[in-house]
């Protein structure tokens, strides 16, 4: 099947099996590594992405379900060289350790403060669910998203321009 | 003088590559023309295999070739490192012959140019099996009516061990009191994140095979990997790029590791395989499996005389790495945080048709600390004291340390009232015994546990270890001055590249930037042993340590000789070698570096280079402790339990950087939780394994965990000059006995005197339906 769809910004065409994980063709098609597969079966959320803004786990779709849509990966979150507000609050708060659930739940925060700028540690904890982390306890993830919010709201104008259009069109 | 580096919360430098999902996992390779392997594992727990149909997937579009156990005879067996008298070691085959064992053991590997390819083929292949009745209960097979599960031995019975020390029937019979328990610990499964995997690729031109792997001991596992293809050990490379977690279970050396490499050397092409979810549930090691009578024999003070504990260990099918050797850490650490003058403990390790069982974060030492933690609790309900008095009573001092245990261990240092009044304050302790006793009055049912642990890590002295327990650092100043230091340690997720480069920057002057940590390459790092049992820093640091030591020795020969004064002259400070006498005239490391590198004035017999490499070998082990306090309340309606409050005060001796073992202590009290409240790995009585996905193992979501309240008391290791003792899985082993002692307070007023593990809301319902006293 002929797709076309937008990653990070940039238009990828391919003919793909209609069988092909979205997953698999961020991985290997457009060489976009830094989404990764934890389970397959959409429990753990190490490969959750932005689809048109909003956060999906990509092991769960068919490359052909992004068929004309947008989509947003890890790779794309820094500008310039300078990490997004998330990014850096993941790095000072030591919001993770062996990194490989972390692109995912950064996705996923991202998508959570996008709703909610100012959640509370329950709506944190609540909006991370769908990730699992076994190296954490969470409690530093929490702390990060908590840090995050809080410049991120603090300094709107900067946020605005982090923003990614994807995320601008919800 | 603070220190700039060592003791402060510096930032991760491994962190903006995992931040910005730039680094590279073993998934994350690409070679050229990289061909794709899949499995065909077991569907049953035991079963003869009549037949191996691969004609159909044989045919099927990209398939190059299809191995089954006979393509592999001259693979060697997967190797184990236990070395027990009189253990039974079964042949272990890379693919199964004739027979398959426990669910998940791979039976057929497909190679094809694509993984879907790989996987379509996987499903084409046909086994025919016979089933045989699978031996899944340990005490069950262990009896002399259950058949054998290995046809070269006749009963399941791998090994027999006891540990014994002091005089225990004089302590049962001068007791006053004796009390007994049963206690199960659950299989587990370690999941970690980021599944195993393995590339493999062969150059017939220099004959060389490198292997990535996703794995804690690079070296280690390279060694048995040449051994297995009868391959000289220094043809074989491998490399462990990014590990997404390990927590022991990639301790080990698989079949997969080395059947890769046969593969990639018979096809002449590179092959790679990630491990599905499922077959990391089926086929990556499990921990714990030990069910066991507890005997304890106490005065009617509290004071306790001796304590026996005889264990099944469920070993599963096969040994894997460490298989055998695990519960006999948990009889060395039978005595806890006490005195207890008179131990012995008597291991049947059991062959089973599961999954092998192996080191999972704590290996054997939750166990030990969750029956002499629970047993605390138990004597403290028998003679009706507070759990505290009987713990402080039982206590050894502080001046009693470097402390002998019944079992042959020496404590290296300890203070354990001072962790214990910290955490009862941090806790609130005295409040929640209020709260507790007012919440009985109006039906509600509240508990405090509390856990007072040391744990044996910083492993560990060599003769005490299967294959070397030292570890190695390479620490160079290259002639621009930057530092590279390469460590034998293979961390994957603890921050090493970060706590070692601290350790470097303050001891040379130079900044963190400057440094750059290089691990788990075996061609480019010399020797050494990997990253478990808590040991990286306290040996792996110290390999570090006494590296920067010889080098900067080295360099003030040289700096003494260009600044042309007596060797003893010459002092090193903040990055600058001084004239002691006139601190004017000094010598940057990077001018030294530099010297030293083009070589052109050089004092005599002075060796050109700038590098140090150091093996260091502990003279102990070193045994961080702790306290740590629970509150819960648990709901008669639902049988739900509710964690109120959790205060931890633990003690890894020095700190290198507060953050990082912050980090670790949380990650270690929530598998702890896991381990309490959720998991247990479930196999039926066909040997089917029931709990094989994330839709059936419940590890613990972000909603699940109550905040950790932290402190810290400090007391060095005298053990290695960092004065740091390891704090990688202190959480694991702490918690767990916090978690269940609280839970079965908040339940005394029904008569519960034990739970077994995982608590869910099913079983405490059920016990809390009876009448409340």
């Amino acid at each position: 099947m002929q797709i076309s769809l937008s990653i990070n910004g940039k238009r990828h065409q391919a003919d793909v099996e209609p069988r092909l994980l979205l997953v698999h063709f961020l991985r290997e098609n457009a060489q976009l590594t830094g989404t990764h597969i934890g389970c397959e079966t959409s429990v753990c959320g190490a490969c959750t992405v932005l689809l048109d803004g909003k956060a999906v786990k990509s092991c769960t779709l068919l490359a052909v379900q992004a068929n004309n849509r947008e989509v947003t990966t890890i790779e794309a979150l820094a500008k310039d060289g300078k990490l997004h507000p998330i990014q850096q609050a993941f790095w000072e708060e030591h919001g993770l350790q062996c990194g490989y659930c972390t692109p995912g739940m950064i996705m996923t925060a991202h998508q959570l403060l996008q709703d909610n700028t100012q959640p509370t540690d329950e709506e944190i904890r609540r909006g991370i669910e769908g990730n699992l982390c076994r190296c954490t306890g969470y409690q530093h993830i929490v702390k990060a998203i908590r840090s995050a919010a809080a410049k991120m709201h603090a300094a709107p104008a900067a946020v605005k321009e982090d923003k990614q259009p994807e995320t601008v069109a919800r | 003088m603070a220190q700039r580096y060592i003791g402060q919360s510096v930032k991760r430098t491994e962190d903006p590559r995992l931040v910005s999902g730039l680094a590279h996992y073993v998934d994350d390779i690409k070679l050229p023309d990289l061909h794709y392997v899949s499995f065909v594992r077991s569907i049953h727990g035991h079963a003869k295999i009549r037949r191996i149909d691969n004609s159909a997937a044989s045919k099927m579009p990209g398939v190059v070739r299809i191995f089954t156990g006979e393509d592999c005879r001259n693979v060697g067996s997967v190797p184990t490192a236990g070395a027990l008298e009189n253990l039974k070691v079964p042949h272990h085959p890379v693919l199964a012959l004739n027979k398959v064992r426990y669910v998940g053991e791979p039976v057929v590997a497909v190679v094809a140019q694509s993984l879907y390819q790989a996987r379509d083929a996987a499903d084409a292949v046909v086994v025919d099996y016979e089933p045989l009745a699978a031996v899944v209960d340990p005490i069950k097979a262990a009896s002399p009516e259950s058949k054998p599960i290995h046809d070269e031995f006749s009963d399941n019975i791998a090994y027999t061990w006891t540990l014994s020390g002091g005089d225990v029937k004089q302590a049962f019979k001068d007791a006053d009191r004796i009390i007994k328990q049963r206690m199960e610990h659950q299989r587990l499964i370690p999941v970690a994140m980021e599944p195993r995997g393995v590339i493999a690729r062969y150059f017939p031109g220099e004959k060389e095979l490198t292997i990535w792997s996703s794995t804690q001991i690079p070296h280690l596992m390279r060694t048995q990997v040449a051994i297995m293809l009868g391959l000289p050990e220094n043809r074989l490379r491998v490399v462990t790029p990014e590990v997404g977690g390990g927590f022991g279970s990639k301790l080990n050396v698989y079949g997969e590791e080395a059947l890769l490499g046969h593969i990639a050397m018979q096809l002449g092409k590179p092959v790679k395989w990630i491990e599905t979810r499922s077959e990391n549930f089926a086929a990556t090691i499990h921990g714990r499996g030990q069910v066991g009578d507890v005997e304890i024999a106490i005065k009617n003070d509290g004071q306790i005389l001796g304590i026996t504990y005889k264990i099944w260990a469920d070993l599963g099918a096969y040994h894997q790495l460490l298989t055998p050797a695990i519960p006999t850490l948990t009889g060395l650490m039978l005595p806890g945080t006490y005195r207890i003058p008179a131990i012995r403990m008597d291991v049947t390790g059991v062959f089973t048709n599961k999954m092998a069982t192996d080191a999972y974060r704590g290996a054997g030492r939750p166990e030990a600390t969750h029956v002499i933690e629970r047993a605390a609790d138990l004597v403290a309900q028998e003679l009706n004291m507070d759990p505290v008095e009987v713990r402080r009573k039982n206590f050894p001092a502080k001046k009693d340390f470097p402390y002998s245990t019944a079992t042959g261990l020496s404590y290296d240092s300890g203070n354990y009232e001072a962790s214990l009044k910290k955490a009862l304050k941090l806790g609130e302790y005295k409040k929640w015994r209020r709260e507790q006793e007012k919440g009985r009055k109006k039906g509600r049912y509240l508990g405090i546990g509390i856990s007072t642990y040391v744990e044996i890590c910083a492993m560990g002295p060599s003769p005490a270890m299967p294959a070397g327990g030292w570890e190695s650092a390479t620490v160079r100043i290259e002639p621009t001055g930057k530092v590279t230091v390469l460590t034998g340690a293979s961390p994957h997720g603890q921050g090493q590249e970060t706590s070692f480069a601290q350790i470097a920057a303050e001891m040379l002057g130079v900044d963190l930037d400057d440094v750059i940590v290089i691990h788990g390459d075996t061609a480019i790092v010399q020797y050494g042993i990997g990253t478990f049992g808590s040991r990286a820093t306290a040996v792996g640091g110290t390999a570090v340590y006494r590296a920067v030591q010889q080098l900067i020795k080295k360099a003030s020969v040289l700096a003494a000789h260009l600044l042309k004064l007596p060797k003893n002259q010459v002092a090193f400070r903040d990055g600058k070698f001084y004239s002691s006498s006139n601190p004017e005239k000094s010598l940057t490391l990077q001018e030294v570096a530099l010297a030293s590198h083009i070589a052109k004035n050089l004092p005599k017999n002075y060796e050109p280079g700038l590098s140090a490499t150091y093996f260091f070998e502990p003279k102990n082990f070193t045994f961080p402790f702790g306290a740590h306090l629970c509150v819960v309340e648990a709901d008669r309606e639902t049988g739900s339990v509710k964690i109120l409050k959790y205060a931890a005060v633990d003690d890894c001796g020095k700190v290198i950087n507060p953050l990082l073992v912050e980090g670790q202590i949380h990650g270690g009290i929530v598998q702890s939780l896991g381990q309490a409240f959720m998991e247990e790995a479930v196999y039926d009585e066909n040997g089917q394994l029931i709990t094989g996905t994330l839709m059936d193992y419940a590890i613990p979501r972000a909603m699940d965990v109550p905040w950790l309240e932290l402190d810290r008391t400090e007391t060095p290791s005298p053990v290695n000059p960092l004065g740091v003792k390891g704090v990688g899985e202190a959480g694991t082993i702490g918690a767990t006995p916090a978690l269940v002692n609280a839970v079965v307070d908040a339940l005394r007023p029904f008569g519960v005197k034990h739970i077994d593990m995982p608590l869910r809301p099913e079983k405490i319902w059920r016990l809390m339906q009876k009448e409340a006293q």
